[in-house]
């Protein structure tokens, strides 16, 4: 018999598993509630897109691409860096197209790490940093945003956590769970503490299309003199409606994309070859549906936020991404307990903000990637909850 | 703000102005003032309810008539228009280009109805060459709303 906790790596045997797996099955299960706690788009990817997909596989196009992405969607990826954040990548060399933006966070992370090395994570956040730096050898270092910073990473907090082992600072803005975006005055404080030290900057950018109040996204990497040190993440799944294709992309210094290349080439290949020829219409002809999208989104924002203040909690303004994080501590309940009687009582599903980290403790996330009648009957009933409960 | 609120109005016509002026971030008071003023202004026409009618009655008879118009000079197509829209079986008349002047669409309870309607006014007409009808058999989408479609979420309960 195979004692199988000895063959297990330990570095992979030590990921804590998500705490409220638990949670996601009772939920699973429940056919009736109506969620919040989706990360995707509701909307269905832009039919021009998807018969771009179609054509493709029509044209027979079943085959491996070159190991970075067909030259035809990086040139679309230097040109849509350009247009929108005036960035410069040349498509040759500094363009590396990706399973979906996890995987170029992977590749970077692994491109990047030296058993020991720290890895700055301001948190809340998206749960993949920890687990793909750890499995890179690094060690994770939380920094916690707070509300009463709108969520921002502040020069303080970040210079707090430098040490000489920091190699890596993630950038997750516009941020997952919390919907923080960094302005570019935010940007250049980060900017200036780390002007002069080799850490390296990891800015998925991957909510970038999807900002609000007029606020549109400033990419780290146009920060002056940060361009060097910057490994720029995006990708098609949010801003287009792609989930489901895997698709995103990385930029960097040449120097850095090359060895990223090396581990993308023997780790994946290529990414897949139908969702490229989909992106390259995505990125040609499809700014009009993300606007409209984006302005759709924006509605049901608004109409989360004000259910949530008027039911008197605290609730942040989220001015990028498709969450509202509102802070239901008041109640007296853990994000858990919270999550878990709103579930029983009144069959909606949010997700414990600890899920993002111990500082989303206090906090629920909910997605608006759902039609205004949805939230709106989502956010009856949760009133109706926090009524009977409040303190 | 007057595209985005005749766009989300356009969508649903029953939401309050006090949750468009949510939606739009503004006040409750100046929603109420611009709806006004669109009305006014005969740019917003009406409320109406979209209805899957073939889940009701099975007998209405609904067609598509192409007709082609002896050439008119400017304002000619307007006065044709005129008297085919006053007939209440009219339900829609656009002036269209291409192989055809004038799209219809007609509404009658029987089969019987609409060719009558066709025969006996319409090819009557001076102005008329020739007509062509399309009866409609299945409405699979109207008004941007898909009509035989399971409405299910396809996506996962819950992903981070």
């Amino acid at each position: 018999m195979i004692n199988y906790e000895n063959v297990i790596s330990k570095v992979a045997g030590n990921i804590p598993p998500s705490g409220i797996r638990k949670f996601f099955d009772i939920v699973s299960e429940m056919k009736d509630a109506i969620s919040l706690g989706v990360g995707e788009p509701d909307f269905v990817t832009p039919w021009p897109i998807r018969e771009a997909g179609i054509q493709a596989l029509e044209r027979g196009k079943t085959h491996y691409t070159s190991n970075a992405g067909t030259i035809e969607l990086r040139r679309e990826i230097a040109g849509f860096l350009k247009r929108k954040y005036a960035l410069t990548y040349d498509p040759n060399s500094e363009i590396i197209v990706t399973v979906g933006g996890s995987e170029a966070i992977d590749v970077t992370l692994r491109a990047l790490l030296e058993p020991g090395d720290e890895v700055l994570i301001p948190e809340p956040s998206f749960v993949c940093y920890k687990p793909c730096t750890a499995l890179a050898g690094g060690i994770p270092v939380p920094i916690v945003t707070e509300e009463k910073d709108n969520f921002r990473l502040t020069k303080e907090k970040l210079l707090e956590k430098i040490t000489p082992k920091t190699k890596v600072l993630i950038l997750p803005f516009p941020n997952n769970p919390t919907g923080a975006i960094m302005e570019k005055e935010d940007l250049e404080e980060i900017a200036s503490v780390l002007r002069d030290t080799n850490i390296i900057v990891l800015s998925d950018e991957i909510y970038s299309e999807l900002t609000y109040n007029g606020k549109k996204h400033v990419s780290f990497a146009s920060i002056d003199g940060m361009w060097e040190r910057t490994v720029t993440i995006n990708g098609f799944s949010k801003a287009f409606a792609m989930t489901g294709w895997r698709l995103g992309f990385a930029a960097a210094p040449r120097p850095l994309a090359q060895v990223m290349y090396k581990i993308h080439q023997y780790a994946i290949m290529c990414a897949p070859t139908v969702s490229q020829a989909a992106a390259v219409e995505a990125l040609r002809n499809c700014d009009d549906d993300v606007e409209n999208m984006c302005r759709e989104y924006n509605h049901r924002r608004r109409i989360l936020v004000d259910g949530f203040r008027k039911m008197g909690l605290s609730c942040f303004e989220p001015e990028g991404a498709f969450y509202v994080f509102p802070n239901i501590s008041s109640l007296g309940y853990s994000s858990e307990e919270f999550a878990q009687k709103l579930l029983e009582e009144e069959k909606v599903a949010v997700v414990p903000g600890n899920a993002f980290g111990q500082s989303g403790e206090g906090f629920v996330r909910c997605s608006y990637a759902y039609s205004i009648e949805n939230i709106k009957e989502a956010l009856r009933r949760i009133a109706s909850f926090v009524e009977r409960h409040k303190k | 703000m007057n595209k985005e609120l005749l766009s989300i109005l356009e969508k649903n016509s029953r939401i309050t102005p006090s949750e468009i002026a949510v939606m739009l971030g503004t006040t409750e008071d100046s929603v109420k003032e611009e709806i006004k003023k669109l009305e006014d202004e005969k740019i917003i026409l009406g409320y109406r309810t979209l209805i899957n009618w073939e889940q009701v009655e099975k007998d209405t008879i609904k067609a598509y008539i192409e007709l082609k118009i002896t050439p008119q000079a400017a304002k000619g197509f307007d006065r044709v228009a005129e008297k085919i829209y006053k007939y209440p079986q009219v339900k829609s008349l656009t002036l269209m280009s291409g192989a055809y002047d004038l799209l219809l669409e007609v509404e009658g309870e029987t089969l019987r109805d609409v060719a009558m309607f066709v025969s006996e006014k319409l090819s009557q007409m001076d102005s008329v060459i020739a007509t062509t009808t399309h009866f409609v058999l299945t409405t699979y989408k109207k008004e941007n709303v898909i009509f035989q479609h399971p409405d299910t979420d396809p996506r996962e309960v819950i992903t981070l």
